[in-house]
């Protein structure tokens, strides 16, 4: 297994400290908000105080007339819609017309300093006539007074709704020794990341306009300031500094980041917008409050026949990466067991609420709890052990799903074996008192999105190019973004492991879209597999040319040579050889700096069938935890006190990076259990503050032990695989699953609040059910 | 104040007078005044932690502090308390255990952390613990940022 053999690379496999760490660590890495630009204005913008309002009017002559005020905009000056997916297009920069919920933009200033901008929002005077609200998504489910989007289906809400059946449903049901059934209730939770939303941009003479942006695509969003403003791409110049946190978060071009460039535009003079912390909680784009209904048909032994799944999804005011969402929380259940049939309908309700959008393990988290839980509850109904149940059912490695998903690799059956032996199950699981609890949850996670957002499947999704010059020093160009990941760093460790040089040999460029070649950023888990390919065959590619030069130097064919630290030598007499720097000047005579340039493109993968390619990737990962937790019967509260992580990232490239997505994700995925919710009162956000919004603290973050068991998968960049997001799905079953180990409650609602630990106890023994002995 | 519009104050070590107007934020004053990014702007609400500074040495919320309350006082900010050349040994055990993803809220853990060392050279897990309360990270689940503390304490032996 990986985790015990040694690495047989120089660099990957061991534990790389981030490139960019001493910048980070002493506050010299610069990220949108340290960027001040000669005579920057200030950007702010006036947000919809109504869920869902018509604007009759717009009265800006105030604002505009008030000393010190460079701009003020409304939707009607930029009213092309655009949107993530090409296909729901349905947001403006600017809302035109109509504002759908509590936070919509529908006016910005551009002045001398924030307190004038401040002034120039309280003198613009909206005429606006309310129109009903719509939260609950259920109501959007029939035909509506007033539909929030004209595009929603047939005069409902429904955003998109998914039908899909593979194998037959009803008949796995009928002949079932057994089935069970849970609903699942999610409450929406947001990213939180530290650093808030802000954008810089500048429009110069030569007609070229700069935006810096906290984003994790910046081309998607080059892509979107181009359509919105009618500007060619080649025209604009799009930048990203360092990023504090994404999560998702800043996935989607996001309207106050086109809104930037437009108040750039119109002043001459370079603009910042900086969202308050309040007005990142409202843009929101976090995971979507959720209803899944999950029915699961097995035999007596527990194999599973069959999976029935019913997801309603509130989608907010706007699609975002919707359409996907609305697949996801479907086809995201079908691994990492078999499932020979399948049916499934999702629908993605408009809300007159924040949009909800992309947020780490993306549409798989909340199905992947459901799911877990009722294995869990079918394990115990069958007297079948949970790791037992599970090593059953997984899904065999080089196998196709029901749906056409293609796996490859697997170490699903390791990471049980692994986390079963590390966390001693078979001794302590049921053999806990009262209030102490183990559970089982599993993971499985989309390692990459196969289809490219935007172009051809022909197009490759991720470019690397690299330069070396005279001294030797390689610089790298890429526009996969780090977002605190540690892909910088992966992208000079790749690069430095192929051409056996040391790390600081290796410049990787800040994204910038007029030299970086195009890549799709960061997101859907995608960078180390397809960033991670690039880089190693860019890296070849200018290793092919070096050894050319050192065997024209040595006079033999390069076949013959071999690289090793700072030199080519002779396999056959290595005695014989030249620097790595003498090979580098050889090849550059005649033609200067020496450049590389490899890409990675995914092979076509999945079905023909309509919606067949959401979900393929070109590999999965896979994740087995056990949780520990101990129950205060007394104040509800829980203690996670410990989770064994088995995983499969396939061949772990830095293990720093990796234990730090785990327990980034394990802490991420703890705080929508216990706690973190998007709390409204009609459309308004009860608690758009850091204060109120709680994530864990470090109190209440368990210990972690990590068991990477992954074996190489036959294409991932040296047998890696993603680890940013799949480790999040897991957490959340190991600990709900543990609560029904600790005191014989099944929660189906998340977050499991103390008052609902009370009340799910209270219920238990209401019922008559003793658990324990309690 | 000395000055109705000049603010006397220790930054880094060295003594300056800056302009100031009364309403004035620490926070402000060091990155908009004072160029001095490396504080960073996370909430504006007292919450995140991102904005730490040490006043008098005591690590205190820049964007709850009134400028103005530092006259004759000496404020210490992520880049005074950096060495000119290198890393403190709170900076190296921050990079050497990946403590850093997003960096975002590490300059204040940094502030937050040297402050701790210098008045507990070997604090417990649990004082570490509380010590960083105050400063939220989202990435870490503060695993690394634990252990590159406790790492930090052990070579200040």
């Amino acid at each position: 297994m990986a985790s015990t053999a040694p690495s047989p690379y120089r660099l990957l496999g061991g534990r790389i400290p981030y490139v960019e760490g001493p910048l980070k660590v002493t506050g010299r890495a610069e990220y949108t908000d340290d960027i001040k630009r000669p005579g920057m204005l200030v950007g702010r913008l006036l947000r919809s105080p109504w869920p869902h309002a018509r604007l009759r009017s717009i009265d800006v002559r105030e604002a505009r007339a008030l000393p010190g005020v460079f701009a003020v905009l409304t939707g009607e000056r930029y009213p092309t819609p655009f949107g993530v997916l090409p296909i729901t297009h349905d947001e403006t920069a600017i809302a035109v017309g109509k504002a759908r919920y509590i936070g919509d933009i529908i006016a910005a200033v551009a002045a001398a300093d924030e307190r004038t901008a401040e002034a120039a929002l309280a003198r613009i005077r909206v005429d606006a006539e309310p129109l009903p609200e719509y939260l609950d998504p259920r109501v959007g489910l029939q035909k509506v007074a007033e539909p929030i989007h004209a595009r929603g289906l047939a005069g409902t809400n429904i955003q998109k709704e998914v039908v899909q059946h593979f194998g037959d449903v009803d008949a796995a049901f009928a002949r079932a020794a057994h089935t069970t059934r849970v609903r699942g209730v999610f409450a929406g939770v947001t990213h939180a990341f530290t650093e808030p939303l802000v954008t810089v941009a500048e429009a110069t003479p030569d007609g070229r306009l700069t935006v810096w942006s906290a984003t994790q695509v910046p081309h998607y969003l080059h892509r979107s300031l181009s359509e919105v403003l009618g500007i060619p791409m080649h025209r604009i110049r799009v930048i990203k500094p360092e990023v504090g946190g994404g999560f998702g978060g800043k996935s989607d071009p996001l309207p106050h980041e086109i809104v930037c460039a437009a108040l750039a535009l119109e002043t001459g003079r370079p603009v910042k917008i900086l969202v308050d912390r309040e007005d990142v909680f409202y843009t929101n784009h976090g995971r979507h409050p959720t209803q899944n209904d999950v029915r699961i048909a097995t035999d007596a032994e527990g194999r599973i026949l069959a999976y029935d799944i019913d997801a309603l999804i509130d989608g907010g005011a706007w699609s975002s990466f919707g359409t996907v969402t609305t697949y996801y929380n479907g086809v995201l259940a079908m691994g990492p067991y078999r499932v020979p049939n399948f049916r499934y309908k999702g629908r993605r309700v408009y809300t007159t609420k924040p949009p909800s959008g992309a947020m780490r393990a993306h549409g798989g988290t909340n199905i992947r709890y459901s799911v877990e839980v009722a294995l869990d509850q079918l394990a115990e109904e069958l007297g079948v052990d949970p790791f037992v149940l599970r090593t059953r059912n997984a899904l065999p490695p080089n196998s196709t799903t029901v749906n056409e998903f293609r796996i490859t690799s697997t170490s699903f059956l390791a990471c049980l074996e692994a986390a079963r032996a590390a966390s001693g199950w078979d001794a302590t699981f049921r053999k806990l008192p009262y209030g102490e609890g183990m559970g089982l949850g599993c993971g499985f996670y989309i390692s990459g999105s196969n289809s490219p957002i935007h172009f051809t499947p022909k197009m490759p999704q991720s470019t690397v190019h690299l330069k070396v010059d005279m001294d030797g020093g390689i610089a790298v160009h890429s526009m996969q973004a780090d977002i605190g990941q540690g892909s910088n760093t992966l992208l000079a460790a790749i690069v430095a492991e192929v051409l056996a040089v040391d790390l600081d040999r290796v410049h990787v460029q800040r994204v910038d879209s007029d030299v970086s070649p195009i890549d799709l950023g960061s997101y859907s888990s995608r960078v180390t597999f397809m960033m991670g390919n690039a880089a190693r065959a860019a890296a070849e590619e200018l290793k092919g040319k070096l050894a050319s030069a050192a065997a024209n130097l040595l006079d033999v064919a390069p076949e013959e040579l071999e690289l090793v630290p700072e030199r080519f030598r002779l396999r056959a007499d290595p005695s014989r050889g030249v620097s790595f720097l003498e090979a580098l000047h050889r090849a550059m005579e005649h033609v200067g700096a020496l450049t590389a340039t490899g890409s990675y493109q995914t092979r076509p993968v999945g079905g023909s069938f309509k919606g067949a390619r959401a979900g393929t990737a070109p590999a999965y990962s896979f994740a087995a935890y056990v949780a520990r937790v101990r129950v205060d019967e007394e104040t509800g509260e829980i203690a996670v006190r410990k989770i064994w992580a088995a995983f499969d990232c396939g061949r772990p490239l830095n293990r720093l990076a990796v234990e730090g997505q785990i327990e980034g994700s394990i802490h991420m995925g703890l705080g929508q259990l216990l706690g973190e919710t998007m709390s409204y009162r009609g459309g308004r956000l009860l608690n758009p503050s850091l204060l109120e919004y709680k994530i864990p603290m470090p109190q209440q973050m368990p210990e972690v032990e990590i068991l990477l068991v992954g074996g190489d998968d036959p294409e991932g960049p040296f047998g890696a695989k993603e680890a940013g997001e799949g480790p999040l799905v897991a957490t959340l079953p190991a600990v709900g699953n543990a609560l029904h180990d600790a005191i014989g409650v099944r929660f189906h609602e998340l977050p499991i609040t103390p008052d609902r630990v009370l009340r799910g106890i209270d219920e238990r023994r209401k019922e008559g059910r003793v658990w324990k002995g309690a | 104040m000395s000055s109705p519009d000049r603010l006397r104050f220790r930054l880094n070590g060295q003594p300056v007078a800056v302009p100031c107007e009364g309403a004035r934020i620490l926070l402000d004053l060091l990155r908009e005044d004072l160029s001095l990014t490396g504080t960073k702007r996370g909430c504006d609400l007292g919450t995140c932690g991102c904005c730490t500074v040490l006043v008098d040495g005591r690590p205190t919320l820049s964007c709850l502090t009134l400028a103005a309350l530092m006259e004759g006082r000496s404020v210490d900010t992520i880049e005074g308390i950096s060495p000119p050349q290198g890393l403190s040994p709170v900076q190296r055990a921050f990079v050497e255990h990946g403590a850093t993803q997003c960096g975002f809220c590490t300059p204040g853990f940094v502030v937050t952390a040297t402050a701790l060392l210098r008045d507990h050279p070997h604090p417990s897990r649990e004082e570490i613990v509380r010590a960083i309360s105050g400063n939220l990270c989202r990435c870490t689940g503060y695993t690394k940022i634990i252990e590159a503390i406790e790492s930090a304490a052990r070579e200040t032996v």
